[in-house]
């Protein structure tokens, strides 16, 4: 017993080591990130050789020339990688931001307003929630055509419930918080209420949303891409280039692995900045 | 006697919630006059905050309340005014001060700017005049070095600092009527005689007219002339603070008297 007091006790709040953590995913997140940027940017004076330009040297394997080999009709796979995630992820960053627009806008109304506003808002959300994204997405692009608008407002499309929902939710809680009481007994207007009082209180579970919503997103862009509903040829793009590839894997394996892992490096940049996120601001939610 | 600055009568209030109604006041009137400090107690739950956001016409949060009866103020029944006009008079002519200062001012704006988003809601300031403002009302209710400390966030305040914060964003526009809703509850005792001195020094630089609600006679006692004892949402008893003291006449005044805890009574201990 006298033993038992005479241990130093540690005590510590559990929370930081999680944090910690947090800071070096986002850390590593953010390198992908900006590696992926800086590709996509100057990917015109990046890649190597015109991404449509055909060669008689077609399914090579690596060489100097093409460092990560050629496809069936001979064109270069960085050259077409490069300028292929162009327009991916052009897709993606559109359509996600058109989803956490109206996202933010319905959750926010939605959840402020409260009542019958509320009701029609999210039952209407729930009707497209209840589609698999896939369905919806074939349903729609099938109906309007193939093209990068229609492919953009369809993936906005199904992803602003998700979004929305995310807003909504802490938008519930935080409107009831004594200082937006204060803000609105001395006469500050429902808006600025909403913008100013309590958006940037709910900002950080959109924040880590909006990052998973991207890793989606591409996953999904690439699959319909895949499918054929994606952007039409010749203009490259990750998921027209499985697709294309895929007849000739045994012959030049090379040509399936590079876009894939482009995708996968993508989508682990997002899922790794959206993890870092979450532990770092603190959001609930199950590690 | 003058006009009354703010006439009370007949004021009722009912939650509403899933079509059930639940009274909340059950008709009160008083007046206050114009520079005049009110008092207002009662137990908890008797309706004290529920009056005192219904002559704002606001709902306590979360909660939907119907109104009814006549708030006049200035000449004007508030009952009668539309939203807008509402939202025009709260915080330039009658202005409140919250319970809990900690949770009172919005966590991540700067002290500083939530003070000047409130002055440019309601005057024609510029910027400059805006932020020389902040600083002078910083300055009057005792925060040092309001150059400084306006920059900061309110977790970089105590309680007693925030609820001065709170109290200068409520007078910035000069109210004519300050409702302050148990503005000490949630502070040290020392804390709250500070505050309290604070209220009623701003109250005769004003001229402004405080509605003072609380629990605690203690708080009322030193602060107002007239006192306003409340239960179940209706005024039992009012009248001079001195005399409701000395010969409360209501049995729950009495009850309510004689729950205090008295350093000098003498006999049983509890």
């Amino acid at each position: 017993m006298s033993d038992a007091s005479a241990l130093p006790v540690e005590v510590s709040a559990p929370r930081p080591a999680a944090r910690r953590a947090g800071y070096w995913l986002v850390a590593v997140g953010g390198l992908m990130l900006a590696v992926m940027l800086i590709v996509t940017a100057f990917g015109p004076f990046i890649a190597p050789y015109n991404p449509a330009a055909i060669s008689p040297d077609s399914l090579a394997g690596v060489s100097a020339q093409h460092w990560l080999g050629t496809d069936s009709i001979g064109r270069d796979v960085l050259s077409r990688l490069i300028i292929g995630g162009r327009t991916t992820l052009f897709i993606t960053a559109v359509a996600v931001s058109l989803a956490l627009a109206a996202g933010l806008v319905l959750g926010l109304v939605s959840g402020y307003m409260g009542g019958i506003v509320d009701q029609v808002v999210m039952r209407a959300l729930d009707v497209v929630f209840a589609f698999p994204v896939f369905l919806l997405a074939i349903a729609v692009v099938a109906a309007l055509g193939p093209t990068i608008p229609n492919l953009i407002l369809t993936i906005a499309i199904v992803y602003t419930p998700i979004l929305a929902r995310v807003v909504r939710g802490p938008v519930l809680s935080v409107k009831r918080w004594d200082h937006v009481e204060a803000a609105r007994s001395v006469g500050v207007s429902e808006f600025r209420l909403v913008v100013s009082h309590i958006l940037p209180l709910v900002i950080s579970p959109i924040l880590v949303e909006t990052s998973l919503t991207l890793a989606n997103t591409i996953f999904t862009v690439t699959a319909l891409s895949f499918l054929g509903l994606g952007p039409p040829p010749p203009d490259p793009n990750w998921g027209g280039m499985l697709a294309e590839a895929r007849q000739f894997m045994e012959l030049a394996p090379l040509t399936v692995i590079a876009p894939a892992a482009a995708i996968v490096f993508a989508t682990l940049t997002f899922i790794v900045l959206a993890n870092g996120l979450r532990d770092m601001l603190d959001v609930g939610g199950q590690r | 006697m003058t006009e009354p600055l703010l006439e009370v009568t007949g004021l009722t209030a009912e939650f509403v919630h899933r079509g059930q109604t639940i009274p909340a006041l059950k008709g009160i009137g008083f007046t206050v006059a114009p520079g005049e400090a009110v008092g207002f107690v009662g137990e908890s739950g008797c309706g004290k905050s529920v009056m005192a956001r219904a002559i704002m016409r606001l709902a306590p949060e979360g909660s939907s309340v119907r109104l009814a009866g006549a708030v006049r103020f200035q000449g004007t029944d508030l009952m009668r005014r539309s939203e807008a006009e509402m939202r025009d008079i709260r915080g330039s002519r009658i202005a409140m001060v919250f319970q809990d200062p900690m949770t009172s001012l919005n966590p991540v704006m700067t002290i500083g700017a939530q003070m000047a988003d409130m002055i440019r809601r309601h005057t024609g300031f510029s910027a400059r005049q805006t932020r020389a403002r902040v600083l002078e009302l910083l300055d009057n209710v005792g925060i040092r070095e309001p150059q400084r400390r306006a920059d900061d966030y309110p977790h970089q305040f105590s309680g007693g600092m925030r609820q001065r914060v709170l109290i200068a964003i409520a007078v910035s526009c000069e109210p004519a009527l300050l409702i302050a809703d148990e503005p000490t509850t949630a502070l040290d005792v020392t804390v709250q005689a500070q505050i309290l001195r604070l209220l009623m020094r701003l109250r005769e630089q004003h001229g402004m007219a405080l509605m003072l609600i609380s629990h605690d006679f203690g708080v009322i006692a030193g602060m107002v002339e007239r006192v306003n004892v409340m239960y179940g949402g209706e005024i039992v008893e009012s009248g001079d603070v001195e005399q409701i003291f000395a010969a409360p006449v209501h049995a729950y005044t009495r009850a309510l008297l004689d729950a205090v805890p008295r350093l000098d009574a003498e006999g049983r201990q509890p």
